[in-house]
């Protein structure tokens, strides 16, 4: 039971981290982006290529996801992206789909169809006991990395010169571009850094969630549940639900498994109906 | 002119509509070796119309249309095999099933943001794609629903295996689809949905049940969007789990950007340059189609579809 919660908890942990670069995009950046999971592909891949290719050992291939599919997001931000910003969503949402479909069929063509396997090192395999509540190394390792990301994301957002700037770009971009910010760089670089922990995830989650050329597909509506339920005016937002997704699903598949993704996707629909606007909004925000 | 009169001179029966409708029917006698080709496309344009009426008119912003047509699909086969093997009793009874569902998910699309009724959208299709797999008794799961034996046409007109039968009952639906549709949206209804699309405060100010006509567009679309469904399923004898997957929900929005939203004919033209564009690349590079699709919709979008497809407007355009 408490082993399912902890499961339930990392995995949700492992979804914030996927997703909160979309939370940010789509929330601050108003852009619908369902392209999100090709850049936690590219992390994905990145890793299970750079240890069996290259022999780079585990740990160190982590960084390397998030400088790969942050290049990759700079990239496509600065020559594909840009002009969608004013676009209405209809745009959006087509121009991300002819994404994924392309990301899903090039990383078909290139590395082929068959599920990667990540080969964990020794330390983070296996899984002890404490106080009766079994708990997986590697479960544990996705969970205190991920929390120190998120607490390191709040302060990078409320507390850093950076932050107040993202925010008021957001609010405002006309006048916050009137007071000598940037817009242009500081959308870049949070379009950067969300792809980026987005391949970070996709490097973790690798061996929980599994990578094939379809991922970007399969965890699509997992992303967009976490940021529509969560709202998108808070990062806190988006945390909890990812938590609340990760735990329903994890007892979800445990206790009625034929059912799998039903409960999930109703829970999305009923909470969507009581809060439309998310669980987490604050009152006048936006 | 007054508001009346330009109305009615707005849906007053052009030239080219009255071709294009000769042109559909003509195509079952000139097309025989084709027929098979034809259904699909013909199938996939009364699919995508039905999402016209909510998208290109009701500007309702939808990723799960294919909750509709998957349970279309579903009904006409399991009433063929359990009821009654008629095919237009069939077809009654789907899109009785699928409007009552869009009358019953209505609800869910009248709040929130554009992402929200796009979560929800996608959200119910999954729910009924998962169901569909859970009761895998009666819907036969992934490897679809088999023995499907449909009886003949009104009685009387066997199904062929070159699909000519199969064709002649798609196309008269679409047209009489069609043709019920060109009268609803040049309707007071129709306009007024117009009305709502571009701007909901204003459609309430000036007295507009706005929500009233959201669900009757909703529950229509659902309907018809049954009936390409159950087509499908009737013309081919066959419901599998992928009527209700994620990809037909987005074919069809394609389907509808490239042929264009809000004219009612998008839908036909989209479906039957999707159709040919598929059947060239696929046969080209079969695995790997995906890839130009998904090219082809990011500069579809990036040059901007008006642009695209109409390069003379190029030049006027600087």
């Amino acid at each position: 039971m408490l082993t399912l919660l902890f499961d339930g908890i990392a995995y949700g942990m492992l979804l914030f981290v996927l997703a909160v670069g979309l939370a940010v995009t789509l929330g601050l950046m108003n852009f619908i982006n369902l392209a999100h999971g090709a850049f936690a592909m590219v992390g994905g891949y990145a890793t299970v290529l750079l240890m069996d290719r290259a022999g780079v050992p585990f740990l160190a291939t982590l960084p390397l996801a998030f400088l790969l599919a942050a290049a990759a997001g700079a990239l496509l931000e600065r020559t594909l992206y840009r002009p969608m910003y004013g676009k209405p969503h209809l745009d959006q949402v087509l121009f991300s789909i002819g994404l994924v479909f392309m990301a899903v069929a090039a990383v078909d063509y290139v590395i082929g169809s068959q599920q990667q396997i990540v080969k964990l090192p020794a330390f983070l395999s296996g899984r002890f006991e404490l106080a009766e509540v079994g708990i997986g190394k590697y479960r544990l390792f996705i969970v205190v990395l991920c929390a120190l990301l998120t607490v390191g994301l709040q302060l990078i957002l409320s507390r850093t010169r950076f932050g107040s700037r993202l925010r008021a770009a957001v609010d405002d971009p006309r006048v916050a571009s009137g007071l000598g910010i940037n817009v242009n760089r500081v959308f870049l670089l949070t379009f950067a850094v969300g792809s980026g922990l987005a391949g970070l995830g996709g490097a973790l989650g690798a061996e929980v969630l599994g990578l094939d050329p379809t991922f970007p597909l399969k965890f699509m509506i997992y992303f967009l549940i976490v940021v529509s339920v969560g709202g998108t005016s808070t990062i806190t937002g988006p945390l909890l639900a990812a938590l609340l997704l990760g735990i329903a699903d994890v007892f979800g598949k445990y206790y009625a498994p034929k059912l799998g993704a039903f409960v999930v996707y109703t829970l999305m629909i009923v909470i969507l109906l009581w809060r439309p606007q998310g669980l987490f909004v604050r009152k006048g925000a936006r | 002119m007054n508001v009346a009169q330009a109305l009615a001179a707005h849906a007053r029966w052009r030239g080219w509509e009255i071709v294009l409708f000769a042109a559909l029917a003509l195509s079952w006698f000139v097309l025989p070796g084709h027929a098979l080709l034809a259904n699909e496309i013909a199938l996939l344009a009364l699919f995508a119309v039905s999402l016209d009426l909510i998208l290109g008119y009701a500007g309702i912003v939808s990723l799960g249309h294919a909750a509709f047509f998957g349970v279309g699909a579903y009904a006409a086969a399991l009433f063929a095999k359990h009821v009654l093997p008629d095919p237009l009793v069939g077809l009654a009874f789907a899109v009785a099933v699928s409007a009552l569902l869009g009358l019953l998910t209505s609800a869910l699309i009248l709040r929130g943001s554009d992402l929200t009724r796009l979560m929800v959208t996608l959200g119910v299709a999954s729910v009924l794609y998962e169901l569909a797999n859970r009761f895998d008794q009666w819907t036969g799961g992934a490897d679809g629903l088999q023995g499907v034996t449909m009886g003949p046409l009104l009685g009387r007109f066997e199904w062929d295996l070159q699909g000519r039968t199969a064709y002649a009952y798609t196309l008269v639906v679409l047209l009489a689809v069609l043709f019920v549709c060109r009268r609803l949206v040049h309707s007071p209804f129709g306009v007024s949905l117009q009305a709502l699309r571009d701007n909901r405060l204003r459609a309430s100010a000036i007295g507009l049940s706005v929500n009233a006509r959201l669900v009757a567009v909703y529950t229509i679309a659902g309907g018809i969007a049954g009936a390409a469904g159950a087509l499908l399923a009737q013309t081919t004898g066959f419901a599998s789990l992928d009527v209700l997957d994620f990809h037909r929900s987005a074919d069809v929005l394609l389907v509808l950007v490239i042929g264009g939203t809000g004219y009612l004919y998008g839908g036909l033209f989209g479906a039957i340059a999707f159709k040919l564009l598929h059947d060239l690349i696929a046969a080209w590079t079969p695995q790997y189609w995906t890839f130009w699709i998904g090219l082809f919709l990011v500069v579809l979008v990036l040059v901007g579809r008006d642009r695209l497809l109409k390069p003379w407007t190029w030049r006027v355009a600087r």
